[in-house]
């Protein structure tokens, strides 16, 4: 008997299924469960880490975000202007901070603030949660110019034709009509970069704190060399999914409000 | 002379768009600027502002030289409305915003003065009720409409008009029409970029036909849509106000 070519499409999606279900069910009977569960969810382990892992951890990772993004921000909207500015040396410099810092690793830049500072000035101490911030910022600012920049431009020549004929400056023109404007645009891609700077809050990791100032991954490495058990390392995980989920799911949320007006804006690509 | 425009030379590139315009228009006239499409009319329009930059020639507004490099451009636009073909409401500010914003901004206006004035403004277009709407939830009329009373609450000298009509509905044209007869009953300087010959006959005191970038006829607004003297503009308009006869001159 023939089969159409509908029934052979059925019969190779059965297949499939059948396939599948076999590989998890040998998994699952030949894996060691009482051993993966020790390793990687231990309870009491688990429960020893609060709560300690939200009230110094977390919100930590919230602070070192937080402060990364208002000094990334506020950089990198000097950056976009710059970047826009009629004058060319302006343009120039924020070109070349632009495609300097996009090009480094973060940790480079995180190592360079937070241990360079102190050994070229060994008598200023640097306050750990400054350290981070202006790290963060100096990296983060380079993306969000560009992101910025992106947006400024698509707000329509019309809107800033209306706002010069009706004789607001240039100035004036920038900060109560362009940048309100592309704040709109550009929400979806800002919301992503606050996703990533949450991750690369973890870099942070390798300038050593102390315990007051640990964020989720030093938090989580910290606990695992002590319980030899993976689980502090999923719960620092869980932690980090409660914050960037979210987050990600607001992003879309925006970009499909925005529709098709939001510029296809200059956003990192991976973590 | 509210507005003179002397020699007036714009080019974009090797592309010269005007090309050598005088025109004058006095306080209270309303003056109609009819042509086919790339003959300059626009970009007249939009050189007496200075959204364009003049190549040559001088633009004087109410006795403010704007050609002048010295000039406050800011302060001399205060005394100039525009009015664009795409409406260009502020679209993140209610209708209230848009009015107020400038005022506040540009004119130092307080708020309750300024929220005065718009309502008062925007009771004469008749879209008092939409003031706490934003400008994507209005008909184009009606957005049309708050971008006039936007501009006329700067209480300016002179109004310019971009084809303010063009991008409407059919149905929607007449109420910003409308407006704008009452607006030149009031007795406002007006200069007024249009395609609709209707308005321009009984509305406008003065009818200029530009083409390739030049004024070809200016005059009374009966007679140049009635009796034009030039052949120019005689086949345009006759183009224009019998759209479905191919070529009726011939």
């Amino acid at each position: 008997m023939a089969l159409t070519k509908r029934q052979w499409a059925k019969v190779a999606r059965g297949v499939q299924y059948v396939v599948l279900v076999l590989i998890i069910l040998t998994i699952a009977l030949a894996a060691d469960w009482g051993r993966i569960q020790s390793a990687f969810f231990d309870l009491d382990v688990a429960r020893g880490m609060f709560p300690e892992v939200i009230t110094v951890a977390l919100k930590n990772t919230v602070i070192y975000t937080a402060l990364g993004f208002v000094f990334g921000f506020a950089w990198g909207l000097m950056l976009a202007l710059m970047r826009l500015s009629s004058v060319g040396v302006y343009r120039a410099l924020a070109g070349v901070y632009i495609e300097f810092f996009r090009g480094l690793p973060a940790l480079l830049v995180i190592l360079a603030v937070g241990s360079g500072i102190p050994l070229a000035f060994p008598d200023t101490s640097l306050n750990r949660y400054v350290a981070i911030m202006i790290a963060l910022g100096i990296v983060s600012a380079a993306y969000l110019a560009e992101t910025i920049r992106a947006g400024i431009q698509a707000v329509p020549r019309g809107q800033v034709e209306a706002a010069r004929s009706l004789g607001m400056s240039p100035a004036a023109t920038m900060i109560w009509i362009t940048i309100p404007q592309a704040f709109k645009i550009i929400l979806p891609p800002l919301t992503n970069e606050l996703v990533l700077l949450t991750k690369d809050t973890s870099l942070a990791l390798f300038l050593g704190s102390t315990l007051a100032q640990q964020e989720l991954t030093q938090f989580g490495r910290q606990q695992l060399n002590e319980s030899r058990s993976l689980t502090p390392v999923l719960v620092a995980g869980l932690c980090y999914l409660i914050i960037t989920i979210p987050l990600s799911q607001v992003s879309r949320r925006l970009e499909g409000r925005a529709g098709s007006v939001a510029p296809a804006a200059a956003g990192r690509g991976g973590g | 002379m509210i507005v003179e425009v002397s020699e007036l030379r714009k080019s974009f590139g090797s592309l010269e768009v005007l090309r050598g315009i005088n025109l004058d228009v006095e306080r209270g006239q309303v003056v109609c600027v009819i042509g086919p499409s790339g003959s300059g009319k626009s970009t007249l329009l939009r050189c007496i502002n200075l959204l364009e930059q003049p190549t040559s020639g001088t633009v004087t507004v109410n006795g403010v030289e704007l050609t002048d490099p010295d000039v406050d451009i800011d302060a001399a636009r205060r005394q100039i409305g525009m009015v664009f073909q795409q409406f260009n409401l502020f679209s993140h500010l209610s209708v209230l915003d848009n009015l107020t914003l400038p005022q506040r901004r540009v004119l130092r206006r307080s708020k309750g003065d300024a929220v005065d004035i718009a309502r008062h403004h925007l009771s004469i277009v008749g879209v008092a009720d939409k003031e706490s709407a934003m400008p994507a939830q209005l008909s184009g009329g009606q957005q049309q409409r708050v971008a006039i009373a936007r501009a006329l609450a700067m209480d300016p000298e002179v109004m310019l008009f971009d084809e303010p009509t063009s991008s409407l509905d059919p149905e929607l044209v007449g109420e910003v029409l409308g407006v704008m007869r009452k607006l030149a009953e009031n007795g406002m300087t007006m200069l007024v970029v249009t395609h609709e010959m209707a308005f321009a006959r009984e509305v406008a005191d003065r009818v200029v036909f530009m083409d390739h970038g030049v004024v070809v006829e200016d005059g009374p607004s009966e007679q140049v849509i009635s009796a034009p003297s030039v052949e120019r503009t005689r086949v345009f308009l006759a183009r224009v106000l019998n759209p479905t006869h191919l070529d009726p001159l011939s």
